[in-house]
C-alpha cells in the first residue's frame, strides 16, 4: 500500500460504538429520551473518533489495526487511508445531524417500534464505517453484506405490504450484488492474492492474468458494487427503497448505503484493478458507457416522477453515476472530482431528503403538485430546499459546481470532451427536475392550505446546517475537514505519474 | 487415556440400558441420566478433542485388546473428534432443550423414549469413532432402528413416515453391507487402516469397484443425497418435535462423515474419480440436491418440511465438498458438518419451541409471532441469516471455502450453484422472518386451516415464550452460529487441515 501505515486500534473503535449503541437501544427502549440521548452522543462519539483519525491520514500515515484472521492468510483489516476518510467522515458526521432531525421526525410522525428503528439504524452507520476503513476485500465484502443486513428493517419499518415488497427488492438486489462480490473475493483468495487495497491497483503487477479472467473478474467486482452504487440496469431496488422512513432515506440511501456502493467502485477501480490494467482492458469504456447513459437517463426518470421522495430517488441514481462516471475516467483531477463529488452530493441530497420530510410531517404531502405555495409556510425549510437545488444543478459558489468543475475539467483532461457534455447537460435537467418545486413553492399559491408553520425545531435546525454547509464548502472545500485535500491526495497516489491537482477550489 | 475413542459412545450405551429400568422405577431419574450420560460423552469428545490437537496423533483403542486386523479397532484423529465433539455437543443442548416438548410427547413411556435416544447417539458416536468397516454397519443399524422407531412415535402420520425411512434405511444398509462385503472378497480384512494398504497394493479390480458403488450408494440413502432422500421429508416433519430437532443436526452428517472417511482412509487416493466416478456423481447430484432441495423448500406450508428441505438442499452442498475431495474441499465439507448441525439444530428447535408456545408449525400461522416470542423469533433470524450465509456468521464460511475449493479444481459451474444457492435459502428463510416480524397477528383462534399439522394445543390461547430451558440451549445454538464463524479458521488450521 502506498502511504505509511500506524499501528492504532481507532478504526476499529470509530466502527464498535454505533454498533454498541444498538446494542444499548433495546435497553434504553422503555424510556424514550434515553434512548435518543444515547443515540446522539454515540453519533457524536463516532464523529469524534474519526474525526480522530483525520490528522493521520492527511499526512499519509493512516491508522491500521488488523483484528483477527478470517480465513487462513486473510485478516479482518481496517486502514484509515484518505479514501476511506472522506466516506468516514462523510457517514459519522451526517449520523450527528440525522441523529437529531430523526427524533423530530420518528415522533412527529408517531412511528411504532422506534427502538428497533434506533437500533437498525446504529448497526447501519457502523457498516457503512466498516466499508470505510475496509483495507482488503474480504472485510470490504463482511461490511457490505452485513450492511445491507442491517439496513433491511428500516426498509421496511413501515410492516405495509408495499414495504415488504420494497424490502424483497432490496434483499434480491443486494444480497446477489454481494454474491458476485463473495464469489470474486473467493477466486483471489484461492489465487493467494493479497488483496489489500492498493492505490493504483493489486492485479495489475499480477502478469499471468488471461484476458477472460480479468473481464470475468471485472464484471463480478464491478458488478457487485454497481448494485448498491445503483447503475442501470442494477437500480430499481432504490426508488423502491423509499417507502422507508424519510431520516432512512436520507441518510443511507443518499449517503451510507448507495455511497458504499460509490465507494466500492473507486476500491475495485482504483484501488484493485488500477488506471493502467484499466486502460489496456478497455474496461473503463464499459463503466462509462453505463454510467453516463444512468445519469442522463434517470434524469429524464426525476422529470416524471410527481412524489417528490422519488424524484430525490432518481435524482440520486443520477448523481451516482456523476460519481462513477467520474472515476472511470481514469485522470486525477476526474477521481479529485468524483470524491468531492461524492461528499457534496451527501451534504446536498441529505439537505432534500430532509425537507421532504419535514414537509411530510407537517403537512402528510408527498406529491410535488400538492405543494405550491408551501413557500409560504415553511420559509427556512424551503429556503433550504432552494440552495440544495441550487447546488444540484451546478451553480457556484455551491460544493456541487465545485465537484462538478473538477469532473468537466477531469473529462477533458483525458481526452473525452463527450463525457463533458454529458455533465452539463445532465445539470441543467438537475435544474428542470428541482427548480419548479422551488419556483411553485414560493410563486404560487394554493388556497387549500390550513395554516400549519414551520416544523419542529429538531427538524429544521439539521436542515439549516446541511444547507449551510453545501454552501459553506462550496466557497472553502478544505474547511475544516480538508476534504479537497484528501481527495486529492487519492488522486495523487493513484496517478503517481501525473501532477496533482495543485490549484485550491476556483 | 488411550481408552478414549471406546469412551465416548460406552456412556451412552451404558446409560441406555440404565434408563429403561429407571423408567419403571423411577421416572424422575430418567432425564437426569441421559442427560449425564450425553454430557459424558460429549466431555470425552472434547478431550479426545484436545488431546488430539495438542498430540497431533490419532489416538487407538482395540477392542478387548485383539490387535488389529484381529480385533476391532477404534481410532480417534483429527477428523473423527470433531465430528464425535460437534455430534455430542449439539445433542446435549437439544436434549437440554427437548425436555419438554420429550414430556409431552413420550407420554409415560419415558424411560423408553431416552433409551432410544441414547441408543441413537451411542449408535452415531460409534460410527465415528469405530476403525472398522463392519462395525461401522453395526452402528449404523443401532442408530437407525433408534431413529425409526423415535419416528414412529410421531402419531399415525409419523407411523408411515418412520415405516418408510424403515425401509429405505434398511436398503442402504445392506448396499453399505454389500459393499464391505465385496471390498471383503479382494482384501480379507475389515479393518480400515489395513483395507487402505491392501486396497493401495492390489490391482484395480471389478469387485473393488462394485464394492465402492454399493457403499457409497448406502451412505447416499443415510445422507439424503438426492434423489435417495426420499424418506427424509416426511421423516423430519412427523417425528415428534423432540425427536426431528435431534436427529436432523446430526443423523444425516453421520453419513456424509462416513464418506470422508472412505475418501481419507480406505480408498487409495483419487481411485473414487478416476476408477469409480464416485466423486463425479457426489458433485452432480450434490449440486441437482442444493437446487432442488432449496426450490422444494420454497413450496412448503409446515416450518419443519421447509427445514427438511432445506436440508436437503445443505446435505447436497456437503456432498459437493466430499465430491471435490481435495484436502480443501474435504475441509469444506467438514466445516459445514458443523456449521450446519448448528444452524439447523437452531432452527429445528424454534420450530419446537413455536409448536409449543403458540401450537402452530404452518408458516402462514406464525404473524406476530416475533413479538409475542421474541427469544424463539431472533434465534430463528441469527440460523436464517446463518443459513443464507451472510459474513461473518457459520455459514458464511461454508460456503466460502466450498467456492474456494471448486475454484481449486477449476469447477466454476460448482462455484455458481453453491453461490445461487444460498440465494433461494434466502427466498424461502426470509419469507419466515416477514412472517415473524412484519405481518400483524392474525386472530389465531379461527385458524384451524387446511394445515395438515396445524397442532393439537389450544389454538386460541395467547402464544408464550417458552421458558429458558428451551430458549438458553437455542439461543447458545445461535450464538455458537456467530462464534464459531468469526473464529473459523482456528477450526480449519488446529483441527481439519492437520487431519486431512
Amino acid at each position: 500500500m502506498t502511504g505509511e501505515s500506524v499501528s492504532s486500534p481507532l478504526p476499529f473503535v470509530a466502527v464498535l460504538v454505533p454498533l454498541a449503541a444498538a446494542a444499548a437501544a433495546p435497553v434504553l427502549g422503555r424510556w424514550p429520551n434515553a434512548r435518543e440521548a444515547a443515540s446522539i452522543a454515540a453519533a457524536l462519539a463516532t464523529f469524534g473518533f474519526v474525526a480522530a483519525l483525520l490528522p493521520g491520514a492527511s499526512d499519509g500515515k493512516a491508522a491500521t489495526v488488523s483484528l483477527l484472521e478470517l480465513s487462513p492468510g486473510i485478516e479482518v483489516a481496517l486502514r484509515a487511508d484518505a479514501a476511506g476518510m472522506l466516506f468516514a467522515l462523510l457517514a459519522s458526521f451526517l449520523w450527528v445531524l440525522a441523529a437529531v432531525y430523526s427524533i423530530g421526525y420518528m415522533r412527529g410522525l408517531e412511528e411504532r417500534k422506534q427502538t428497533r428503528f434506533y437500533a437498525a439504524f446504529a448497526l447501519s452507520v457502523g457498516a457503512a464505517l466498516g466499508v470505510a476503513f475496509a483495507a482488503n476485500l474480504l472485510t470490504f465484502v463482511l461490511f457490505y453484506e452485513l450492511l445491507t443486513l442491517f439496513t433491511y428493517p428500516l426498509v421496511v419499518h413501515r410492516e405495509t405490504p408495499e414495504a415488504v415488497r420494497a424490502g424483497r427488492k432490496y434483499l434480491a438486489y443486494t444480497l446477489t450484488g454481494g454474491l458476485a462480490l463473495i464469489g470474486a473475493t473467493a477466486w483471489l483468495a484461492m489465487l493467494g492474492v493479497d488483496a489489500s487495497f492498493q492505490a493504483g491497483g493489486f492485479l495489475g503487477e499480477q502478469r499471468w492474468w488471461t484476458d477472460g479472467q480479468l473481464w470475468a473478474l471485472f464484471f463480478l467486482l464491478a458488478g457487485g458494487v454497481g448494485v448498491k452504487a445503483a447503475v442501470m440496469p442494477l437500480h430499481s431496488w432504490l426508488p423502491a427503497a423509499m417507502v422507508a422512513p424519510t431520516p432512512v432515506s436520507a441518510l443511507l440511501h443518499a449517503v451510507a448505503v448507495v455511497k458504499a456502493g460509490v465507494f466500492g467502485m473507486v476500491r475495485v477501480l482504483i484501488f484493485v484493478f488500477g488506471a493502467d490494467l484499466l486502460r489496456d482492458m478497455g474496461a473503463w469504456q464499459v463503466i462509462a458507457a453505463a454510467s453516463g447513459a444512468t445519469l442522463i437517463l434517470a434524469s429524464f426518470l426525476a422529470l416524471r416522477h410527481d412524489n417528490l421522495k422519488r424524484r430525490l430517488a432518481y435524482s440520486t441514481i443520477s448523481h451516482l453515476s456523476y460519481i462513477v462516471l467520474g472515476v472511470a475516467l481514469l485522470g486525477p483531477l476526474a477521481l479529485t472530482g468524483a470524491l468531492l463529488h461524492m461528499v457534496g452530493h451527501g451534504v446536498t441530497k441529505i439537505t432534500l431528503f430532509f425537507c421532504a420530510g419535514a414537509i411530510h410531517v407537517r403537512t402528510h404531502r408527498d406529491q410535488v403538485s400538492g405543494m405550491a405555495g408551501i413557500g409560504r409556510q415553511m420559509p427556512v425549510t424551503m429556503g433550504a430546499f432552494a440552495l440544495a437545488a441550487l447546488s444540484m444543478a451546478g451553480i457556484p459558489p455551491f460544493i456541487l459546481f465545485t465537484s462538478k468543475w473538477y469532473l468537466g475539467w477531469g473529462a477533458a483532461e483525458v481526452g473525452q470532451q463527450a463525457f463533458l457534455i454529458v455533465y452539463m447537460a445532465s445539470g441543467v435537467l438537475s435544474a428542470a427536475y428541482l427548480f419548479p418545486i422551488v419556483i411553485r413553492a414560493f410563486a404560487a399559491r394554493s388556497p387549500d392550505f390550513p395554516p400549519f408553520g414551520e416544523a419542529d425545531a429538531r427538524m429544521v435546525a439539521p436542515i439549516a446546517v446541511v444547507a449551510l454547509l453545501g454552501l459553506a464548502w462550496g466557497i472553502a472545500p478544505d474547511l475544516p475537514f480538508g476534504f479537497f485535500e484528501l481527495a486529492s491526495s487519492v488522486a495523487a497516489d493513484a496517478f503517481p505519474s501525473s501532477a496533482p491537482a495543485a490549484e485550491a477550489a476556483p | 487415556m488411550e481408552q478414549l475413542p471406546i469412551l465416548i459412545p460406552l456412556p451412552l450405551l451404558a446409560a441406555s440400558l440404565v434408563v429403561p429400568l429407571a423408567g419403571l422405577w423411577a421416572p424422575r431419574a430418567v432425564f437426569p441420566i441421559s442427560v449425564a450420560a450425553v454430557a459424558l460423552s460429549a466431555a470425552m469428545s472434547a478431550l479426545a478433542l484436545a488431546e488430539v490437537v495438542a498430540g497431533g496423533e490419532a489416538l487407538r483403542y482395540t477392542l478387548g485388546g485383539w490387535a488389529p486386523p484381529i480385533g476391532i479397532e477404534y481410532v480417534v484423529d483429527h477428523v473423527a473428534a470433531f465430528v464425535t465433539a460437534v455430534i455430542t455437543g449439539v445433542a446435549l443442548l437439544v436434549v437440554v432443550a427437548a425436555r419438554r416438548a420429550a414430556a409431552r410427547e413420550a407420554a409415560g413411556r419415558r424411560g423408553l423414549f431416552y433409551a432410544l435416544v441414547l441408543l441413537l447417539l451411542a449408535g452415531l458416536t460409534g460410527m465415528v469413532v469405530t476403525g472398522d468397516l463392519f462395525n461401522v454397519f453395526v452402528f449404523m443399524e443401532i442408530s437407525s432402528l433408534a431413529a425409526y422407531a423415535l419416528v414412529f412415535r410421531g402419531g399415525r402420520a409419523g407411523m408411515l413416515a418412520a415405516y418408510r425411512y424403515l425401509i429405505l434405511g434398511t436398503v442402504g444398509g445392506s448396499f453399505y453391507l454389500l459393499g464391505v462385503a465385496f471390498l471383503y472378497f479382494t482384501t480379507g480384512t475389515l479393518n480400515m487402516t489395513d483395507m487402505a494398504r491392501l486396497l493401495g497394493e492390489a490391482e484395480p479390480n471389478i469387485s473393488v469397484a462394485a464394492g465402492a458403488a454399493f457403499i457409497f450408494a448406502g451412505l447416499g440413502m443415510k445422507m439424503a443425497l438426492v434423489p435417495l432422500h426420499l424418506w427424509l421429508p416426511d421423516a423430519y416433519t412427523f417425528a415428534p418435535s423432540s425427536v426431528n430437532s435431534l436427529i436432523a443436526p446430526i443423523m444425516t452428517k453421520v453419513g456424509a462423515y462416513v464418506m470422508v472417511r472412505m475418501f481419507i482412509s480406505v480408498f487409495p487416493e483419487g481411485y473414487l474419480a478416476d476408477e469409480v466416478p464416485v466423486s463425479q456423481a457426489l458433485i452432480a447430484l450434490g449440486l441437482a440436491g442444493s437446487v432442488y432441495g432449496a426450490y422444494a423448500a420454497m413450496g412448503q406450508r409446515d416450518l419443519r418440511r421447509m427445514l427438511a428441505y432445506s436440508s436437503v438442499s445443505q446435505l447436497g452442498l456437503l456432498a459437493v465438498g466430499i465430491g471435490i475431495a481435495t484436502p480443501l474441499g474435504l475441509a469444506a465439507a467438514l466445516l459445514h458438518v458443523m456449521n450446519h448441525a448448528l444452524m439447523k439444530g437452531a432452527l429445528f428447535l424454534t420450530a419446537m419451541s413455536m409448536r409449543m408456545g403458540a401450537g402452530v408449525s404452518d408458516v402462514r400461522m406464525l404473524a406476530g409471532l416475533g413479538r409475542r416470542m421474541p427469544a424463539t423469533s431472533a434465534v430463528f433470524a441469527v440460523g436464517a441469516v446463518a443459513m443464507v450465509g451472510i459474513p461473518p456468521t457459520a455459514g458464511f464460511f461454508s460456503k466460502w471455502y466450498l467456492s474456494i475449493a471448486a475454484i481449486d479444481e477449476g469447477l466454476w459451474f460448482v462455484l455458481a450453484v453453491v453461490l445461487a444457492s444460498s440465494l433461494l435459502s434466502a427466498v424461502y428463510l426470509f419469507r419466515v422472518i416477514e412472517r415473524l416480524y412484519l405481518a400483524p397477528a392474525p386472530a389465531i383462534a379461527g385458524g384451524a386451516d387446511d394445515a395438515p399439522n396445524a397442532a393439537a394445543p389450544a389454538q386460541d390461547a395467547p402464544a408464550r415464550e417458552s421458558p429458558l430451558d428451551v430458549t438458553l440451549p437455542m439461543a447458545l445454538l445461535a450464538l455458537a452460529t456467530i462464534v464459531l464463524g468469526v473464529l473459523n479458521v482456528v477450526v480449519m488450521e488446529r483441527v481439519l487441515e492437520p487431519g486431512l
